[in-house]
Parts: structure tokens; C-alpha cells; sequence
């Protein structure tokens, strides 16, 4: 059973393009890290009074202990790689609608102090060095706008591992 | 049958035009810590969550993930309806009705200032040959307001006293966006939206989120009168806007047969003290009240001048939708402002000794597929 | 009111890289008749239909409104699911609840996905957060790359033993009339010599992209057994999801936190002890071949850090002691908002007895196993009897 073509007839495809525009709220949470970011170059967490997990991205309560969180705790600026690759297939930005540029080193970072990782670039190109155990740095920005891009990327910080 | 679930708690935010100090997930977040505070029950014995939101109004794919976390979703049951928030209750019913869980928590939210309304409303359309058309919800619902009121006899005039009922009852709301004592005149000359359509009988864009706890009948005995139950659920999807009759919402007439059966409701008209229908825009009121069985069929138009006279349910206390509920949380506020006014709670805009309310939840293009649900004071015999 | 929930019959259409010849409706509609057929059913006997899909892949909001008369919901009850990649599992478990709730007897579930109508990475890369991943995020791919890095620093699992996992999948699929991918001839050399997308990832390590639908019928036992007495009984189901963000869970795919409660959960509650002995098949959701290996850890088929020896000891092949993923699972076949479904289908379709050329001897208990979002899962104890 199916729907056959009518012989001879070839599908037509309708091309359409979207161009959908957003403006998110980031909320009082990331405000106040993007903020801090923005003013002093700082990175910084919220603990959870419960189970005292710091987190980051930051926000209003710790889904483990469900208790709400309002202490803010200094970050260091310094962590070690958690995930690690390269990424080399091209794909569509869907922030841009354009193909964004690879190949670009990626990876999660847990900065120390922190329980949580955040994604980011990693300066490096070569899959035998970004790799999970790497100690990373960030790589701040000294003109800052408050986003995550005030963070240019993380440097690899020792030599190579193998 | 009988479901043998209670709402046992129920928050709605403030509605605004732009909550820009708020991410979606802090804004859901202060309509569940709300719940838990008002209700006196613990996250850690809740262990079922149904979410409702939309991944385009949202901008974000999985929409869901942005609030699983913030409505106790960790290790637990979160699933997500892509529908009215009416709809999340259902689900979130049937799961205790099943046996599995004694609890369920029902979050709705939408910030409808985040995305530009015309385009991510574009997406409901044809494709082929609609989308290029421009086409977007409120235009769409312009020709069914032509369409229903052609059929119907409603008039313009009809529409302004709506919005001018609904604005002023809003008054008394302190969670509405629009209110006023606005004047017949006034909303005939506000700015036209798409013919018939004024600015002043559409529901304006805004952001918002409610939340509300189910429990079983062993659970809701506890709450005492905080506890309403849901006697009858119904819904039903319609054909596509451009091939079904427009002035006649036959799914509601569908899903509201389904859920006074349920409840055992025979007479609309005498057996709800309150009805909080879905109605964004004034036209959908006599629609819905036609199919709903408020109004006779094909008198919408006498049940406008009726219904504000006092006769049957009191229509939409909270001032609807009209003055500005989100797509998505729009049949969720109907519920929670249902559950204020069965539990004696609703303040300023109570209705005096409300037994049973009908609430009305609607998704899709000029209401395309539609929701009903009749809730009852107390916990009703099993 | 509790009543008991099989799975009486299953539909599919052949799954494909791009269904030119279809549009949405006419495309679920295929899965949906099979289905009907398979249960010798007509449409108005069915009571309720729960549908799902991942509607940013279509660039459609609402697309089964659209779509109404291909999936019979005119002027039926019913609502539309959306967790994800876990989509087409969360659907069917929001089928069993209202099934046992007696609310509805018969009730049709749909999982579809028109991948080919819209862009998917661009979609998959819209699951980031705006502020915080959106724009490092690399679809799918980037995040499955990561995850393994984690997995392989964790467990020391090889690139041979990712390729063997790839290699029994592609045959597997051969074997699946309804599989996009078929490959017999598969070796774990062409494995390792397909492109680098992102480290580990290569790129026959890594699931399709796919057009296609999935339909089942799920009933409460009396109308059940009168149906067919071929049933596949739901015995559990448990879902559980994660915090908000991807880098929240400390070993993303090494400690699967979410996969680990929904699997004991759902062991638990059909008393299951230990799954490698007690289970007789396992569908379960590996959008990367890093995923099965870690799978095998988090399902508690083996210890941590192990899984890569099962595959070297074949025991998850067709003739091992637990066949996993005999369909050719996601490696062969990902239609995202079906992929989930298909897998419980397919499950259905061993304990049932219906799984044809690849179906596996003995089946009396199957576990289904969902993944998507941020790491969430459910989890489905299959059998052949209700209790």
C-alpha cells in the first residue's frame, strides 16, 4: 500500500526560506553572571545550600536538592577539559543561516570549584591535544560586552599529553 | 467513568507584555515554587511532571529542556504535550488515573515577546500554497470572524461589548494585562488588525506561565476543600482551516459532548456557575458558547446580549483571554482561575458559590483542534 | 482504574534518506495504514491517537493539524507529544497511561519525522541554549563527538571496538525489509576509514538521517486478547530526564544519570535482577556506536567500563546471549520523531514473533531504550505475558 506517482510525473519541491527573529530574555540569573563577566572579568557560580554543588550556567534552583540558590561563589578562570573534539563537518549556524567556519576545536570545561561544565571553544585544531584531562584557561576579552563571546575560547595550559 | 483526580493547587504569573527579567526557566520557576509553598507538598514526593510549550514560540528546539530541570524533572517522569496547556492536565490525569503516580505537576508557559508572533504563527500554515501568502494566526482568524459572523448575525457592536465586559471584569484581576473601562466607542475605533479584527477585540501578545498539582483521590483527601475535582475530560481535532465550515467549531461540539458525558452534565446552561473559555479573540466567544451548548445553535448572537444579563454561566470572571493570556497557557489559566473560583479563592472577581465550572482550551489555526473539561467543587462520590 | 496494555500491532514505512514522493500527511498515512492492517482494525475503532515528532525539522508548527486525515484524527481525541529525540518512547508511554487509566481501549500511536523538509543540523543545533551553547554547539555530531571523548577517557573503549558496534548494526539492518541503511558487506576497516567529523565521531560511526513513520496499536487487555494472541504486554515503563544544561551531568555518556534510574526503575518493577540473563532482546536507542558501548555499561548489561569487551565477545550479535538492536537500530534507521517509537516496535515485533529475517529465537522479554534531550530516557519492560 503507499501513494504511487502518477507515472511519468516527477515531485516537485517547494523551497521556502525562514527568517525567524528572536530576542531572548536571559533572565536575572545570567544577567548578573554576564554582568559580573562584563565589569570585572570574573566568572562565577551559584552554590546550592543543600547539597553545596556550585553551578554554572548559574540559575535559580538545584534540580537534585530542589532547594533555591542565591549564593554567588567565585569562579577560577582555570579548569580542566571534561569532553573534547574537533569538529570538522560543516553544518548551517542556525544563529547565522550561514555555514559556520570548521574545523574548530570544542569542548566542555569544568572550572575549578565548579560541579558543572560549559561549552566552548579550545584553541587548538590538532585531535591529539584536545583532549579530555587537558587543563584549559580561559582566554578573556579585555573589551567586554556581557555574552559568552567575552570569553574568546579556553587555551590548552600544559604541553602536550602523550 | 468516573477519573478520581483533583486539582489540589493552582499559580498563575502575572500576565505582561514582556517579562524581560525573566528566562523561561526562571519564569517557571516561580509559578512551581509558588505551587509547592500554597500546596505544602514536597518536590521529592512528586515524581510525575507534564510540561506544555511550544519549541517555535520558544526559539529553541526541545523546548522543554529549558524547564524540565525547574519542575522537578530530575530522574523523574517530565514528558511534554506540543498543545494548549489544558491538554498537559489531561495527560497529567490520566497518568494518576493509571495507578502510577500520586502526584502530578502540570507547568504551561510561553513568552510570546521573545519571537515575533507574525512569523512563528506563519508556521501553521500550508506550505505549498498558504505561507507565501504572509499569512499568519490573527488573519486566519479575521476570515473565520467574517465567516461566523455572516452565519451568525453577530455584529461588530456585538464584538465591542465583549471586549467591553471582559476589559472591565479584568478590573478585578489582578494577574490581567489589559484592563479598563474601556467604551464601546473606544474599541470600535482602535486600530483594525485585519478586518473585523480591532486591536481592542484581539488578545494582545504577552508572556506568562501557570502551574498546577494533581493529586489522586487518596492524596486529595488532605486538602479538604482545596481539592476540585476533574469529573469530565474532552477533546477533539478538526480538519485544516481552509476545509471545514468556519462559522460552526464542530471539534468543540465533539469534544464537549465527550466530557459532559463524563461528568454527567445534561444542561450546560444551568448546570455551570462559571465558564472560562479559551476566547483570544471576542468572535470566538458566541462560537465556542454555541458549540459548547451555552448558546443554541446559530444564537450566538441573542446568547451576547443573554449571557450578560445573567442568564447561564458567568463568562470568563477573570476577564479571558481577551485581555491577554499566551498561546499555549491560555486552557492552563482557564483552569487555575476555574480552581480559584470552585475553592471560594478568586477575591475581587469571585463568583458567589460556584459548584462547577467548565474550562476550554484551544490549539491550532482559527481553533482547529479544541479541549473541554468540567471541574467540580469537592471530591465527588465514587 | 488500572487495566493492563499490550501492543496488538505495528506499522512502518520503509525508511529512506528522502521521501520526495510524499508530503507529511501521505507519509504517516503509510505507517498508519499498515498499522490498521497488521491489526485488522478500522480507523473508527480507534478511540484516542497520541502522535510525536520533532516539528523544527519539518519548519512546520503543528504539522499534524495539517496533517489530520493522514493519521485519522479528525474529530478524535487526541494530542501531540514532543520530548526530543525520546519522542516516539515518551509518546507511546503517554499511550500506555491513558490506557490503563481506562480513559481510552484502543489507541493509535505515531511517531514521524520529514527529515529531508528542513535543515537538521540547524535544528539540532537550535537545542542549545541561546546564551550558553547555541553558538559552539555543533548539531548533533559535535555533541556525540564529546560525550564519547568522555566515554573513551573513562573506559578506554577502542575505535575497533566503535567499528564492530557499527558493523553489527549495518548487518543487522540488512536484515530489516523497513531499515534506511542496508549494508551487508560492512567490515570494521571501512569503519575506521570513513571521514573524521569530529573526534572520535567518524562518519560510519554515526547514525542517517531519515524520512519516515512508525505506527502501533496499543489496547487494554480484554480488547486486547480479543484482538490477536500475539501481544506484546507493557510491563513497565519509566522515564527520567536531567538537569537544564548539556554540561551539567559530570560524565555525560560514561554516567548516564538519566538512563541508569529509567533502566533500574524499570527492572525493578518487573523484577529483573540481572538484565544480561534475563532479557532476551534489547532495542535500544545509539544515535553514535560510543553510545552502545556506554549503554551496555549504564543498562547494567556489564560492568563499568566493559561494554567494549561485550561487542569483542559477541555478546550482543544476533547469535550471542543478548542480541541488541536486531532491527540495525538508529545506526541504520533515525527519523528522529519516529526513531524512539520504532525502537519499541521493533521490540514489540520480537516478542510478538513478527520480526521475520531478523528475528531473534526465544523471545519472551524485550527491554526498549530511549534517548534524547539532554541525556533523558525511557525505559520499556516488553514480554509475551501481562504479568
Amino acid at each position: 500500500m503507499g501513494i504511487k506517482p502518477i507515472a511519468g510525473e516527477e515531485s516537485i519541491r517547494v523551497p521556502f526560506l525562514m527568517k525567524m527573529e528572536f530576542e531572548y530574555a536571559v533572565g536575572v540569573y545570567a544577567t548578573h553572571f554576564f554582568q559580573e563577566l562584563k565589569d570585572h572579568g570574573r566568572l562565577t557560580g551559584v552554590r546550592c545550600p543543600g547539597c553545596r554543588r556550585v553551578y554554572i550556567p548559574p540559575r535559580p534552583v538545584c534540580g537534585i536538592c530542589f532547594e533555591p540558590m542565591t549564593e554567588w561563589v567565585p569562579l577560577s578562570d582555570e579548569g580542566v577539559l571534561v569532553g573534547a573534539t574537533v569538529i570538522r563537518l560543516p553544518f548551517v549556524d542556525p544563529m547565522t543561516g550561514k555555514q559556520r567556519p570548521v574545523p574548530y576545536g570544542m569542548g566542555i570545561i569544568r572550572l575549578d570549584g565548579a560541579a558543572t561544565g560549559i561549552f566552548h571553544f579550545v584553541d587548538e585544531t590538532d585531535e591529539t591535544k584536545v583532549r579530555v584531562g587537558r587543563r584549559v584557561k580561559a582566554n578573556i576579552r579585555t573589551e567586554r560586552q556581557g555574552n559568552l563571546q567575552d570569553i574568546i575560547n579556553f587555551r590548552l595550559m600544559d604541553g602536550p599529553h602523550e | 467513568m468516573s477519573l478520581g483526580v483533583a486539582i489540589v493547587g493552582a499559580v498563575q504569573t502575572r500576565y505582561e507584555t514582556n517579562k524581560v527579567h525573566l528566562a523561561v526557566n526562571e519564569l517557571v520557576y516561580e509559578v512551581v515554587a509558588e505551587l509547592l509553598r500554597q500546596t505544602g507538598v514536597k518536590m521529592a514526593d512528586i515524581y510525575s511532571q507534564v510540561t506544555a510549550s511550544q519549541d517555535w514560540f520558544d526559539g529553541k528546539t526541545i523546548s522543554s529542556m529549558s524547564v524540565s530541570e525547574v519542575v522537578g524533572g530530575y530522574l523523574k517522569s517530565e514528558s511534554k504535550t506540543a498543545a494548549d496547556g489544558i491538554q498537559a492536565m489531561f495527560y497529567g490525569a490520566a497518568r494518576i488515573a493509571s495507578g502510577s503516580f500520586e502526584y502530578t505537576l502540570v507547568a504551561a508557559h510561553c513568552k510570546e515577546s521573545e519571537g515575533q508572533r507574525t512569523a512563528v504563527t506563519s508556521t501553521m500554515f500550508d506550505p505549498f500554497c498558504q505561507r507565501q501568502l504572509g499569512l499568519h494566526d490573527h488573519i486566519a482568524s479575521a476570515l473565520q470572524a467574517r465567516r461566523y459572523m455572516e452565519v451568525s448575525g453577530v455584529t461588530e457592536e456585538d464584538l465591542a461589548e465583549i471586549s467591553r465586559r471582559r476589559h472591565k471584569d479584568a478590573m478585578k484581576n489582578g494577574k490581567s494585562l489589559r484592563k479598563g473601562g474601556f467604551t464601546l466607542r473606544q474599541i470600535l475605533d482602535s486600530p483594525v488588525v485585519a478586518g473585523p479584527l480591532r486591536e481592542m477585540t484581539v488578545g494582545p501578545s504577552c508572556d506568562g506561565a501557570c502551574a498546577i498539582l494533581l493529586a489522586s483521590p487518596k492524596q486529595a483527601k488532605a486538602f479538604g476543600d482545596r481539592a476540585v475535582e476533574i469529573a469530565g475530560i474532552g477533546n477533539a481535532a478538526d480538519a485544516y482551516w481552509t476545509e471545514r465550515e468556519l462559522g460552526r467549531s464542530v471539534a468543540l461540539e465533539h469534544a464537549a459532548g465527550r466530557a459532559y458525558r463524563m461528568a454527567k452534565i445534561e444542561d450546560p446552561r444551568s448546570e455551570f456557575q462559571v465558564a472560562e473559555i479559551s476566547a483570544r479573540c471576542a468572535y470566538e466567544e458566541p462560537l465556542y458558547a454555541e458549540a459548547l451548548g451555552l448558546a443554541s445553535a446559530g444564537k450566538g448572537r441573542k446568547w451576547v446580549e443573554t449571557s450578560g444579563n445573567g442568564q447561564g454561566p458567568r463568562i470568563n470572571p477573570s476577564g479571558g483571554a481577551i485581555t491577554g493570556n499566551p498561546t499555549t497557557v491560555s486552557g492552563l489559566t482557564r483552569v487555575v482561575e476555574a480552581w480559584l473560583q470552585l475553592t471560594g479563592s478568586a477575591g475581587a472577581h469571585q463568583v458567589a458559590d460556584a459548584r462547577t465550572a467548565l474550562v476550554h482550551g484551544v490549539d491550532g489555526i482559527c481553533g482547529q483542534a479544541q479541549s473541554v473539561a468540567v471541574l467540580r467543587r469537592g471530591l465527588g462520590e465514587r | 482504574m488500572s487495566q493492563k496494555v499490550a501492543i496488538v500491532a505495528t506499522g512502518q514505512t520503509k525508511h529512506t534518506s528522502k521521501r520526495k514522493d510524499v508530503n507529511v500527511r501521505e507519509l504517516i498515512n503509510e505507517a498508519v495504514s499498515r498499522c490498521l492492517a497488521d491489526a485488522d482494525l478500522r480507523m473508527d475503532q480507534v478511540d484516542a491517537v497520541l502522535i510525536g515528532n520533532m516539528e523544527p525539522f519539518e519548519g512546520f508548527m503543528f504539522p499534524e493539524l495539517w496533517s489530520i486525515e493522514g493519521w485519522g484524527g479528525y474529530l478524535k481525541p487526541s494530542v501531540k507529544i514532543n520530548t526530543g529525540g525520546t519522542v516516539g518512547a515518551a509518546t507511546t508511554a503517554a499511550a500506555y497511561y491513558y490506557v490503563a487509566s481506562g480513559i481510552y481501549d484502543t489507541v493509535l500511536t505515531v511517531g514521524f519525522e520529514k527529515q529531508s523538509d528542513g535543515n537538521s543540523q540547524a535544528a539540532m543545533t537550535a537545542i542549545g541554549e541561546p546564551m550558553w551553547e547555541r553558538s559552539v554547539m555543533a548539531g548533533a555530531i559535535g555533541n556525540w563527538s564529546m560525550m564519547a571523548s568522555t566515554y573513551i577517557a573513562e573506559s578506554g573503549a577502542t575505535m575497533e571496538q566503535a567499528a564492530k558496534i557499527a558493523v553489527k548494526a549495518r548487518h543487522n539492518g540488512a536484515r530489516n525489509p523497513f531499515a534506511h541503511l542496508h549494508m551487508p558487506d560492512l567490515t570494521v576497516d571501512d569503519v575506521m576509514k570513513s571521514d573524521l567529523l569530529a573526534w572520535p565521531v567518524r562518519r560510519l560511526d554515526m547514525c542517517p538521517t531519515s524520512d519516515g513513520a512508525v505506527s502501533m496499536l496499543l489496547c487494554g487487555e480484554s480488547v486486547a486478547k480479543r484482538r490477536s494472541s500475539r501481544l506484546a504486554w507493557i510491563r513497565a515503563t519509566a522515564t527520567a530526564h536531567e538537569q537544564q544544561y548539556m554540561g551539567d551531568s559530570p560524565k555525560r555518556l560514561a554516567v548516564m544519570r538519566a538512563q541508569i534510574a529509567a533502566s533500574q526503575r524499570v527492572y525493578k518493577m518487573a523484577g529483573i535482577k540481572n538484565p544480561l540473563k534475563e532479557l532476551d532482546v534489547a532495542e535500544i536507542y545509539e544515535p553514535a556506536t560510543w553510545a552502545e558501548l556506554a549503554m551496555y555499561e549504564n543498562l547494567g548489561f556489564c560492568e563499568r567500563g566493559q561494554g567494549g569487551k561485550l561487542i569483542d565477545a559477541g555478546v550482543t550479535t544476533m547469535e550471542g546471549e543478548l542480541p541488541v538492536n536486531p532491527s540495525g537500530g538508529v545506526l541504520c534507521t533515525n527519523p528522529i520523531g519516529a526513531t524512539a517509537m520504532i525502537r519499541v516496535a521493533e521490540a514489540a515485533l520480537q516478542v510478538m514473533g513478527k520480526a521475520g529475517a531478523h528475528q531473534v529465537s526465544n523471545v519472551r522479554t524485550a527491554l526498549v531504550c530511549s534517548y534524547g534531550g539532554n541525556a533523558w530516557s525511557d525505559a520499556f519492560i516488553l514480554s509475551d505475558s501481562p504479568s
